[in-house]
């Protein structure tokens, strides 16, 4: 029986698949507008599960794009505009050579622009989706409106992004989302909840950027093409969920107040608004005028068993949170100049601080250095001059820590000159076996209500690290050297035995001795874990090779872990004597 | 002075160029006017000058600068530089540029004022002067000066009488005695037509100076003057022309029409589009997700989201934990690695405060690759296996419900003073032989772990087998080529003399035949009263003996690549011998007998060969799927068989199932090298390298259906290492749940 031969690679996955290249030539388009489209649509490379079949059975290494991505994108009403646009620049060179400026000047009348609203749309089709998605783009745009606007990109980039990432901030503290802060060494993250979405930002240091020469700055800049018009429109529907007028407004009493005093100092209103939204000071102007908030209590259900504990924890959670949002609530803050102002302002008044600062440091400072309310001042620097008696003076990392400890840390660790407590990621949740600082521990007890004498909590604390040296240690031996221990013991016996038997052999007369017999105390929980334990061992004898394979490569990220966790509390003992032995010697 | 004097020439000759020019532009009265400028050697007074600089034009302003400005350089700029001369030839002329506009307006005024004034004007001028009269005293002409500097005369006077050159022997010394002395030698200008110095009155300074600034010469000139506006908004009665209007005007225009006509056609066919409205909408944001609808979502694919950045931990912070801080190796390995190996993109550091921390240099590095990976990496769903390790392991019987099997060394059998390669039981269960490199075979008692009877043999023992049969007492010894048959005789009277007989029934059969590869050979002697009855003669060095159950046969191993004759089975009572094989069918490891049908196992490398010996052909080929057999054991039922390795397995064969191991083992660690069965008990064991020796609980079912049950029990250790040879041989007690093993480091080990 005959019949046509089936061609290879003409049906399964070699099908679905599409290369690089040939999608590119499929969408007729050149290989950066291709990269564009990618970008702005959110077409990726896929992995294909057999590659050697997806490339024909060639090994080569290529990128393998879905065809159905592809065949998804020649629809796109946007690659049009990509051509359009192609075809004016030709146009303009032309007019250009041919040095008709008529026809320049009706050229670039007519350039042609699009939009992204419907990509946003597609490619977030729920608002949800949207939110998810926000943390580079809210990378990307506060990393934007840090660049000096020196060509790198378009001035109206970095002003757009400047306007957005205010918004954002100003949103921030209107919900009172704030939920972690964290100074690195790379800049300042935060984290808020909106619409129950955890969103982390990373904003850079307020430096200029010493701008890499190995870095395409295309691919950034349509990267932030799409995210600012994300940004936006996620920005709209925040500030409306909270009955905020977008683009944001300041509070008409907040704006009078800034109005009347800095009218003066400042050249043009409509360019300090944009500074005075920026300022973080003032609050926003909602619709609805509402006189306050009205707080929703969780309802009581009648419940039974588990899901009243969970309730239980759950409402517990609550209060904290709702705790945590006042944390500031009453304190009035003055900002040195030193300070990182925008950063702190911002945190500060998530929290439902009041902050002011130096007049002549940013607009919207709304009240004086002198000022007797003021309850702490941040300074940045190892003294000051003239201090007033009625407040702290502290350094910021005070502000950054209590947001993450939830609670108002005690002041006396962070006064000027003082050598700063370690700074702690929030972000880092320690699973048991895991290395907890002990800074950690302090900040936990005192979380827990806990205020020991200062010693005493020092004293307990190295406890505890021994305690968890111990126990890491044990557990190591465990591992590895219980078969070890058997064999001492045999070992021993084998000894004793030789001896015998030396003197068995050597001399004839044995010299026969009758020592009291001891009781070997028999450790029964120590022997019944030893059985286990070898029980155990014999079972991973009789494994299959694959989920021996696989046990193995679990127990060894298991120990590699501890292994870890050991060496940092080596380290930090290790310091810990250091210190105390120069402690010593210094008395 | 020469250096001025030809600075003085080039700048006569520039001033020569432009009046060349202005020459043949010139008009009468412009002529007149030059002539007044003579005053500066007249002496005029600058009043009647100024009269004449009302009604000037632009050449008299140039003739007024050729003069007076290249006089005054004379002293002033010279002494500064030459450069500096021409500029402010230079401002001067561009002062002078701007004039001629307004002085033309002026004119013009003057023209409509009245032609009348002008013409009396023009006749007085001509009554006055004529352009001849430059230069009064010299009458050279306007020609460079130098062409005199020969003569004792520098021109004529009007007379013709020749003007000599004042005496002047002034050199630099007086120059510069002058310029010191003299208050005014800044004022002081040589005249090179009368080659005599002139001071320059105040006037005159001012005037130079007012040229120099580019201001008008006269101070009262008002520069400013309202101006009278020709073209007005008025409506005159007058038309300014009375010119008729020209046909042109009434007549629409051609090339304007034609231009017009072709933008029409253009915009007609789609060419120029109209200027589009600017819509504002491109940076107005919305309400995007008032209506959600599931269309879009259901429509768009397989999306995997980007994974998020993983979040910062304690290593990031500005101020982290000492302990999170690279010490100097970290550091330095840090630095060494590929920066795709390392643990962090970064390096911890440790800032005192928030204001000395500086931006980080990689920050838009960092952004960027992920913007990268964002749109270049291939994404790929990944399960990530989320078990708990304690899941994976096999629930197994408890080790302590399969009891009995030896958990404890109780005994160490010493004596031998090189390793025991092999031991063996008595069937009796009360002595135990061995055989060790020292040249020698130990009988132990069991229980005491006595050496009862030391017989040397010379020669490494490479194996020992103790006869099986209860009603004999016989050892069987492999050395060299020789196989030794020994009746240690440590038995009741009855068995020894069974076994005597045995051995001397052979007498009454016929004499052996003579197969000639084997030789039986009668001990004698001293031999005789170590016990050692026969000696069997290989031809090759023996490897293992092996009894069949029955006790009466013997199957030793002479392992050869090469021939056939590699097993021998040899028949005691009958003392004869024969080569089951006729072919080579690969290395002979060990054979074994099954204990209860006539079969023969033979363990080449890599397979087991069971031959049917009654039908002398071979009945299964069992793969043991390892690289080198070393030992095998076979079930006291008779249908299992475990095969030990040099590559560390142990394979349970079950024969009725299939021809391929029914279980691989690998617990051992190194090679192993002696595997064994009990004989009662449901036990099996393995000797390894590794030193040690694990038991096994092996339980086979009656019931085909289902398979055995294999537990490891215990893991016996006790054997030191040596020469990297561990335990070396294995055996069960043949009643007892006892084992005893016996290793390189020249022990044996009863393990209870």
């Amino acid at each position: 029986m005959g019949g046509l031969q089936k061609k290879k690679y003409e049906r399964g996955s070699a099908t679905n698949y599409i290369t690089r290249n040939k999608a590119r030539k499929k969408l007729s388009l050149s290989l950066p507008d291709f990269r564009r489209l990618c970008i702005l649509k959110g077409i990726y490379p896929h992995e294909p599960k057999h590659k050697k079949k997806v490339n024909k059975g060639s090994t080569a290494a290529r990128t393998f794009y879905l065809l159905k991505d592809i065949r998804f994108l020649l629809h796109e009403p946007i690659v049009g505009k990509f051509r359009d646009y192609k075809v004016f620049v030709r146009k303009l060179k032309r007019a250009y050579g041919k040095t008709e400026w008529s026809a320049v000047e009706r050229l670039k009348e007519n350039k042609p622009t699009y939009k992204l609203d419907h990509i946003i749309k597609e490619r977030y089709p729920s608002f949800i989706d949207a939110l998810r998605d926000i943390d580079d783009a809210l990378c990307m745009c506060f990393l934007f409106s840090t660049f000096a606007r020196t060509g790198k990109c378009h001035v109206q980039t970095i002003q757009l992004c400047r306007r957005l990432t205010v918004e954002w901030m100003n949103f921030v503290i209107a919900s009172r989302g704030l939920r972690k802060v964290f100074i690195s060494i790379k800049g300042i993250y935060y984290q808020a909840e909106a619409m129950g979405q955890l969103i982390t930002w990373l904003v850079p240091y307020q430096f200029s950027h010493d701008h890499p020469t190995d870095v395409d700055y295309r691919v950034m800049a349509t990267f932030t093409e799409m995210y600012t018009t994300l940004l936006g429109f996620v920005n709209f529907r925040l500030y409306h969920s909270l009955n905020l007028l977008y683009p944001p407004k300041l509070d008409s009493k907040s704006e009078t107040e800034l109005k009347e005093e800095d009218e003066e100092d400042y050249a043009m209103n409509s360019e300090s608004y944009l500074e005075k939204l920026s300022a973080l000071s003032a609050s926003l102007a909602r619709v609805v005028s509402s006189a306050e908030e009205e707080e929703a209590e969780l309802d009581q259900f009648p419940t039974e068993g588990e899901d009243m504990e969970k309730m239980e924890t759950r409402e517990k959670e609550e209060k904290v949170l709702e705790a945590q949002k006042k944390l500031f609530h009453g304190l009035k803050f003055f900002l040195n100049r030193e300070a990182p102002r925008e950063s702190l302002a911002f945190v500060i008044r998530c929290f439902g601080g009041e902050v002011s600062w130096d007049k002549s440091v940013c607009i919207g400072s709304t009240y004086d250095m002198t000022d007797e309310t003021i309850t702490h001042q941040i300074v940045d620097r190892p003294s000051i001059d003239k201090q007033h008696i009625n407040r702290y003076y502290i350094q910021p990392q005070w502000v950054y820590d209590c947001v993450n400890a939830k609670i108002l840390l005690p002041v006396e660790d962070y006064f000027l000159g003082v050598t700063l407590p370690p700074h702690l990621s929030p972000f880092v949740e320690e699973k048991d076996g895991d290395y907890v600082p002990p800074e950690k521990l302090k900040i936990m007890a005192l979380q827990r209500g806990e205020k020991p004498a200062q010693e005493q909590e020092d004293e307990e604390e190295e406890e505890d690290e021994e305690e968890e040296e111990g126990e890491d240690e044990e557990e190591e031996e465990d591992d590895d050297n219980e078969e070890e221990d058997d064999d001492d013991e045999e070992k021993a016996e084998e000894t004793n035995l030789k001896k015998m038997e030396k003197q068995r052999s050597q001399g004839k007369s044995l010299q026969v001795k009758v020592t009291p017999g001891k009781m070997k105390v028999e450790d029964k929980t120590r022997l019944d874990q030893e059985e286990q334990a070898e029980e155990k061992r014999l079972a991973i004898m009789m494994m299959k090779k694959k989920e021996k394979y696989l046990y193995d490569k679990i127990m060894f990220g298991k120990k590699r872990k501890v292994r870890e966790a050991n060496k940092l509390a080596a380290k930090r003992k290790a310091h810990d004597d250091a210190e105390k032995s120069k402690k010593k010697t210094r008395k | 002075m020469e250096e001025s004097s030809s600075g003085n020439t080039r700048r006569s000759e520039e001033m020569k160029k432009v009046r060349q020019k202005t020459v043949k532009k010139r008009s009468k009265e412009e002529e007149e006017e030059e002539q007044d400028e003579i005053f500066n050697f007249n002496k005029k007074p600058a009043e009647e000058e100024e009269d004449e600089d009302l009604s000037d034009s632009e050449d008299s302003v140039y003739s007024g600068l050729e003069d007076s400005g290249s006089d005054s350089d004379d002293d002033k700029e010279e002494e500064e530089g030459d450069e500096e001369g021409s500029n402010d030839d230079k401002e001067e002329e561009d002062g002078l540029k701007f004039e001629p506009k307004q002085t033309k307006q002026v004119e013009r005024e003057e023209e409509e004022e009245g032609g009348e004034r002008e013409e009396e004007k023009k006749e007085n001028e001509y009554e006055r002067d004529s352009s001849d009269e430059e230069d009064i005293r010299n009458t050279v002409g306007n020609i460079p000066m130098e062409w005199y500097k020969d003569f004792p005369h520098i021109g004529y006077d009007l007379d013709g009488k020749k003007i000599y050159k004042p005496i002047r022997n002034k050199d630099e010394l007086d120059d510069f005695l002058d310029k010191m002395e003299n208050p005014d030698y800044w004022r002081t200008v040589h005249d090179k037509q009368t080659g005599s110095d002139i001071v320059l009155s105040d006037e005159q300074v001012e005037l130079v100076n007012r040229l120099q600034r580019g201001q008008f010469g006269d101070i009262n000139f008002n520069e400013h003057q309202p101006q009278v506006e020709f073209f007005s908004s008025d409506l005159m009665i007058h038309p300014v022309t009375n010119r008729p209007e020209h046909k042109r005007s009434f007549i629409p225009s051609l090339v304007e029409k034609e231009k017009v006509s072709k933008l029409v056609h253009a915009i007609k066919m789609g060419w120029i589009k109209p200027r589009r409205q600017d819509d504002d909408s491109r940076g107005r944001y919305y309400d995007l997700w008032a209506s959600e609808d599931a269309s879009i979502l259901a429509k768009h694919r397989m999306h995997l989201p980007a994974p998020k950045t993983p979040l910062p931990g304690h290593h990031e912070s500005y101020n982290p934990p000492p302990e999170y801080l690279f010490t100097d190796e970290e550091r330095a390995l840090w630095e060494q690695q590929d920066p795709s190996d390392r643990k962090f993109p970064f390096v911890p550091r440790k800032f005192s405060s928030l204001r000395q921390v500086p931006a980080f240099s990689r920050f838009i590095h960092e952004r960027f690759e992920r913007c990268l990976d964002l749109y270049l990496c291939p994404r790929q769903r990944k399960m990530r296996v989320n078990v708990n390790p304690e899941d994976l392991i096999p629930k197994l019987p408890k080790p302590k419900d399969l009891q009995p099997f030896p958990t404890t060394q109780s005994l160490v059998y010493r004596g031998h003073s090189a390793l025991v390669r092999s031991i063996s039981v008595s069937p009796s269960g009360q002595w135990l032989a061995s055989g060790s490199d020292d040249g020698s075979v130990r009988f132990w008692e069991v229980c005491s772990s006595r050496c009862m009877k030391t017989v040397q043999v010379g020669g490494a023992v490479k194996s020992v087998a103790w006869n099986p049969n209860p009603s004999v007492c016989l050892l069987a010894v492999a050395l060299d080529c020789l196989v030794l048959i020994l009746s240690p005789s440590l038995a009741d009277r009855q068995v020894v003399s069974s076994s005597e007989r045995l051995l001397a029934g052979h007498q009454e059969a016929e004499p052996t035949e003579g197969q000639g590869a084997v030789t039986w050979i009668e001990g004698e002697g001293e031999e005789l009263n170590q016990g050692i009855r026969l000696k069997i003669q290989h031809p090759k060095a023996v490897h293992q003996v092996v009894w069949h159950a029955k006790g009466d046969y013997l199957a030793s191993v002479m392992p050869d690549h090469s021939s056939h004759l590699q097993v021998f089975i040899h028949q005691v009572s009958r003392r004869r011998s024969q080569n089951p094989f006729r072919k080579n069918k690969g290395l002979v490891q060990c054979v074994s007998f099954h204990p209860v049908r006539p079969y023969f196992f033979v363990a080449t490398q890599r397979s087991v060969r069971i031959y049917n010996l009654v039908k002398q052909e071979m009945t299964k080929k069992l793969q043991a799927n390892s690289k080198w057999i070393s030992s095998i054991a076979v079930h006291p039922g008779g249908d299992h068989v475990i095969c030990g390795s040099y590559d560390c397995r142990l394979s349970w064969f079950d024969l009725d199932l299939s021809t391929k191991p029914y279980k691989m083992l690998r617990h051992h660690k190194r090679a192993v090298r002696g595997v064994a069965y009990h004989r009662h008990y449901p036990l099996f064991a393995s000797a390894s390298d590794d030193g040690s020796v694990i038991v096994c609980h092996g339980t086979v079912y009656n019931d085909l259906l289902q398979n055995p049950l294999i537990v490891p029990v215990k893991v016996l250790r006790g054997h030191v290492i040596t020469h990297d040879l561990g335990v070396l041989d294995v055996t069960f007690h043949p009643s007892q749940p006892w084992i005893f093993s016996s290793g390189a480091d020249a022990t044996i080990r009863l393990f209870t």
